[in-house]
């Protein structure tokens, strides 16, 4: 970047300065849109396709050549999953687990993230470095002695034991800190400060307002890996006390699997994190994107 | 008096507060995270099995010898697990490249065409396994029609190694490469226009552009994708427990020819509760993942800067 911040610097001494011009992309054209419509049918295939299987009777999704469209069953469907398993109870798990653990996530990484970018402390750079080094920590592999803690505490099979290991991560303390370097000016609590406002009170006034867009994409992908996680719920968690995602390994166990059941409650499962994603895809998308720059 | 009190208060929130603002997270990670990973190695020094109470026989190093020297299965789940990281990891990338490429176009309906490609990420990947076993189901799997429908014969995906490695990585690229490829775009939109007019110049093709340029230009975002998907692919479990799911389900296939290392931790530590066996096997795991991600890392880093 600054090499070519210096490469433009004689023409912008020159009589003329240059126009400053946005970047020009090259201007798609009608291969480029197959392709990307070739992508597009692609990514969302699998998700239609287990609509399609969810709407057919159990004969139907065994026949050759096979129905492409959905068919009238989706809502017998639905009564049978709730029939054969506690979805329902999946359901309320997931819910619980999953809000309990975005609030958290939310709470301590902008308390924390607040802390790194505005705060002056003794060793702050270097336990901001701590922090970064913690996400490359693959903790899934502690799961032997996580499972005999949670056995310990009494906690194995109860859903406190998928959701306490989930209240705070790494990339949540390191993402706030990110945005509130760029977002608050020193100046706003310099004169919170001058008014005598506790460090306290500057966080919950004036950083958590300004927080706000960034704590969302945050809360939003918090939720959605909160709700599909697999692993751990899988080793810790019972049958009898499911979440959305072990309910699904359970349902797919069966002796001969019974695909519409199983992928009925597969689109169940997935429908909360499609309408999340539908309705703040972009701000999703721009997430990624942001943090990707800095990366 | 009053006065003094606050000035006290005033110093302290100045010098401790914001220990007390960072501590929730290093106090969670370290009881959660860290106490655990560390504690696996102790445990992997043990011979302790759920089955047999809860007692536990320092053994020394035994479990890993035994894994390292007598322990076929640990050796098919390894080198599985480098078949399968193979499989997903370069896909992922370079699939990733090209898709950003065409986002990099002046498009309509952008952000569309961007949310597209991130929903197989949003999927859980319970979810999207057991969509993609039915979709590669023997007899009444789409995918096996239409391959007859080309002429091509039927395939019993999970029958074979190479083609069960196959089927699992295909889902794990549907899920991750429209990732890689938003984060790609975001560097790509960085690059200013000027380089590629220069080049243009100088008569560079738009292929010679996007290797001389664009990917020279993306090497650090490269190298961050290979490393994070290298770590998440050393450890698949999900899309081999459901890819054949049920009671054998933790062996992979029923001559473990998709069984992978974390799946076997899983069957070794939760199907069979040797704990003692299974902490060895993490360690092993991790050992393998750091050295796989420094190779992955030095590979990615060979792309040349000019």
């Amino acid at each position: 970047m600054t090499s070519v911040l210096d490469r433009s610097a004689p023409s912008a001494a020159s009589p003329t300065p240059p126009k400053r011009r946005r970047r020009v992309a090259v201007v798609a054209g009608p291969w480029t849109y197959a392709a990307l419509i070739a992508v597009l049918a692609g990514s969302a295939f699998p998700v239609y396709w287990s609509l399609v299987v969810s709407s057919q009777t159990p004969a139907a999704v065994d026949r050759v050549p096979p129905v492409l469209v959905p068919g009238g069953h989706l809502f017998a469907n639905i009564a049978r999953v709730f029939d054969t398993t506690d979805f329902a109870l999946a359901l309320m798990n997931s819910l619980v687990v999953a809000g309990t653990i975005t609030v958290s996530v939310v709470f301590f990484s902008t308390l924390a993230g607040f802390a790194f970018a505005k705060l002056r402390f003794r060793g702050r750079s270097a336990l901001m470095l701590l922090v970064v080094a913690t996400q490359a920590v693959p903790t899934e592999l502690g799961v032997i002695p996580l499972y005999m803690m949670m056995s310990d505490f009494g906690w194995a099979g109860e859903i406190h034991a998928v959701i306490v290991p989930g209240l705070v991560t790494a990339f949540g303390v390191f993402f706030m800190r990110q945005y509130f370097e760029r977002a608050v000016p020193d100046e706003l609590l310099e004169a919170g400060r001058m008014d005598g406002c506790s460090s306290l009170r500057l966080y919950w006034h004036v950083v958590l307002p300004a927080a706000r867009p960034a704590a969302a994409v945050l809360g939003l992908f918090t939720f959605m890996q909160a709700w599909n996680d697999f692993f751990w719920p899988l080793v810790v968690l019972v049958p009898e006390n499911p979440t959305v995602q072990t309910a699904l390994s359970t349902l797919a166990s069966g002796y001969t699997t019974d695909y519409t059941l199983v992928l009925t409650a597969a689109t169940i499962g997935t429908v909360p994190v499609l309408l999340v994603f539908l309705l703040f895809g972009r701000q999703i998308v721009g997430g990624i994107m942001q943090g990707a720059l800095k990366g | 008096m009053r006065t003094d009190w606050r000035e006290r208060r005033h110093r302290w929130d100045i010098r401790y507060a914001p220990y007390a603002y960072i501590a929730p997270y290093f106090l969670l990670f370290a009881v959660f995270g860290l106490f655990p990973l560390l504690y696996t190695a102790w445990v992997s020094l043990h011979d302790r099995n759920l089955l047999d109470g809860d007692s536990a026989t320092f053994v020394g190093l035994e479990n890993y010898a035994q894994l390292l020297t007598a322990d076929p299965y640990f050796w098919n789940a390894m080198g599985n697990t480098l078949s399968l990281w193979v499989l997903t990891t370069v896909p992922q990338i370079a699939l990733a490249l090209g898709i950003a490429q065409l986002l990099n176009r002046r498009i309509r309906t952008r952000t569309l065409f961007r949310m597209g490609v991130l929903l197989p990420n949003i999927t859980s990947v319970a979810a999207v396994t057991i969509i993609f076993a039915q979709l590669f189901g023997r007899d009444f799997g789409l995918i096996n029609w239409v391959l007859e429908l080309f002429g091509a014969g039927r395939i019993d995906w999970q029958a074979g190694t190479a083609s069960s490695h196959v089927a699992i990585a295909t889902m794990v690229v549907w899920r991750w490469t429209g990732y890689h490829a938003l984060i790609f775009l975001a560097s790509m939109q960085a690059i200013p226009s000027s380089v590629y007019e220069a080049a243009r110049l100088d008569g560079a093709n738009s292929w010679q552009q996007f290797w001389r340029i664009t990917v020279p230009m993306l090497r650090p975002q490269i190298i961050f994708s290979t490393v994070i998907a290298t770590a998440g692919n050393m450890r698949l479990l999900a899309e081999p427990l459901l890819f054949n799911p049920g009671a054998a389900a933790a062996t992979g296939g029923s001559d473990r020819q998709f069984q992978t290392a974390a799946l076997y931790l899983y069957e070794q530590g939760f199907a069979k509760y040797d704990f003692g066996y299974a902490s060895a096997i993490a360690w092993l795991l991790l050992v393998a993942t750091v050295l796989i991600t420094g190779l992955s890392y030095l590979a990615a880093r060979r792309i040349r800067t000019d």
